[in-house]
């Protein structure tokens, strides 16, 4: 049976940014109150080595687990999945306030049945990953209230599954009347004898793995909607993908991939291919074209003006990889036609950021080029 | 240092010493020895992207590059951005120091700072006063392009 324990997996962004590291050490404060709870804090989920000791120790673990982390919710879902940690996508409710409006344009672009998917075939384990963004907010707060939500959530459905005997306390747990209601500090603290159930007090201490891995780059797999084709297989010429012993698609050798290629995932039928650090955020696994914060520079910067579709744009970065690994350029050799939708979806460039939130340094700067135009 | 031209950035006072050559991109370069040339941002570029908080770069030294090829990208508190190389040639080294720390670029943009060695015949580098005309013909467009961002 797998264990009822929570474990909370702060990982924690390569960036220097102090304000992501506030967010970090908040989620790590809320988790550390809760009962029956594990929280460990590790490096950038991204860049792990399978070998290394946060992949292992996640691994062994066998309840529901949370993910913070500064990726998309669908990459980190996936990254995890390619390293043996896997599970049901646990439904996450904190998410970007943008994306609500354009939610079901999704659905509309994927025209195949769910039963060519690689996880209905080969379905993944009954427990819940739940993984959080944490770009979706710009302070910690939302994120422990969403924490004790989850938290919540895993404890009444753990507690649903106990024998007869305890459900009385469970239905007072759950529905306290006046003289049985008990003292809810807002972290699951409760006045209920729970440890006969096996269920913990909250944790002594934060376990933090001090792992330093290099900065990796490699495509993620999004198998609930990858269909198998192999399009990336024959695409990919750097020997990246490989197929498992059922013949499935796997990113087989993550390592060959060359830095800053986005290629294969353009010409993913299926748009199942991610690379989780990529600035495009439909390529880095944003469901729908998600806000971004950030004014992009890249025109100003020197980017060069294109306007090619996503075939156009595959060719040319797979042959730039080849150049620059002294190799010949091919054009579009090897790549097949893409339904029309696609092509178009994925020829997007950088989408427009939202209006930062608050009047600060860089909006008055704005303002003073607005000024200047008098 | 030696002297410096001043561009005016709203009411910020950007400075561009006039020992060294400048690119389009709003990138600084010293030429090294002939066609070997250090790059780094200018001031122009700092004050567009404030605190540096995060750069990578997508391709090692001893490759080949194009002008305005990618190359990297860079995170700052405001905004992010391609890298995109300011010549052709072939790259030599990149900064160990800004990998480790990019608030280096903050805080010494024009030394130690620096992004880049790069062997190429720069013709494209611009003189300090050619690129103070390239701020002012392309400061309007840089203002459209900020603002139709800000704005979306």
């Amino acid at each position: 049976m797998p264990s009822n324990q929570l474990t909370v997996v702060v990982s924690q962004g390569q960036s220097r940014n102090p304000e992501k590291r506030a967010i970090e050490e908040g989620i790590v404060q809320a988790a550390s109150q809760l009962i029956n709870t594990k929280v460990l804090v590790v490096p950038h989920l991204y860049d792990l080595g399978p070998k290394g000791e946060t992949l292992q120790s996640l691994r062994s673990i066998d309840g529901p687990m949370v993910i913070f982390s500064w990726l998309f919710e669908r990459a980190a879902h996936w990254v995890l999945d390619r390293n043996g940690v896997r599970g049901q996508v646990g439904v996450v409710e904190l998410v970007d306030e943008d994306e609500d409006d354009e939610s079901d344009d999704e659905d509309e672009s994927v025209d195949q049945s769910e039963e060519d998917r690689v996880a209905s075939q080969f379905p993944r384990p009954d427990r819940n990953i739940y993984c959080v963004d944490m770009r979706v907010r710009t302070e910690a707060e939302p994120f422990a209230s969403e924490l004790i939500r989850i938290h919540a959530e895993c404890l009444t459905s753990f507690l649903h599954g106990a024998s007869e005997l305890d459900k009385e306390s469970i239905g007072r747990f759950e529905q306290p009347t006046n003289t049985t209601a008990l003292a809810n500090d807002g972290t699951g603290r409760l006045a209920l004898d729970l440890t006969r159930l096996g269920v913990a007090d909250a944790p002594e201490q934060v376990i933090t793995i001090a792992e330093h891995p290099n900065r990796r780059w490699y495509p993620v797999i999004d198998f609930s909607r990858c269909t198998n084709c192999m399009e990336c297989i024959d695409f990919c010429l750097f020997g990246v993908y490989g197929v498992d012993g059922a013949d499935t698609i796997l990113v087989e050798q993550p390592d060959n991939c060359r830095k800053g290629c986005p290629a294969c995932s353009r010409v993913c039928p299926a748009n199942a291919i991610m690379f989780p650090q990529h600035k495009t955020p439909a390529i880095a696994g944003a469901d729908v074209d998600a806000g971004n914060m950030k004014i992009d520079l890249s025109k100003l910067f020197g980017a060069p003006d294109r306007d090619e579709d996503a075939v156009a744009a595959a060719a040319r970065e797979r042959d730039e990889q080849l150049i620059l690994a002294g190799r010949n350029a091919i054009g579009t050799a090897g790549i097949s036609l893409l339904p029309v939708d696609r092509i178009e979806e994925s020829s997007k460039g950088s989408v427009m950021p939202s209006q930062p939130k608050s009047k600060d340094e860089f909006d008055q700067l704005l303002d003073q080029l607005d000024a200047l135009d008098l | 240092m030696s002297q410096s031209l001043v561009f005016m950035m709203g009411e910020f006072k950007a400075e561009f010493p006039n020992d060294r050559l400048y690119a389009k991109n709003h990138m600084w370069a010293i030429k090294q020895e002939e066609n070997l040339y250090r790059f780094g941002f200018s001031a122009y570029a700092v004050r567009l992207l404030q605190d540096v908080y995060f750069i990578e770069f997508s391709v090692e030294p001893g490759a080949k590059i194009q002008l305005r090829q990618e190359f990297g990208t860079i995170e700052s508190k405001k905004a992010e951005s391609g890298l995109y190389s300011p010549v052709a040639g072939e790259l030599l080294s990149l900064n160990p120091l800004i990998l480790e720390d990019p608030s280096v670029i903050n805080v010494d943009k024009y030394d130690e700072g620096w992004l880049m060695e790069v062997r190429g015949e720069g013709n494209e580098l611009l003189t300090p006063e050619a690129y103070m005309q390239h701020l002012e013909s392309a400061w309007e467009v840089a203002q459209r392009t900020i603002k139709g961002q800000a704005n979306a």
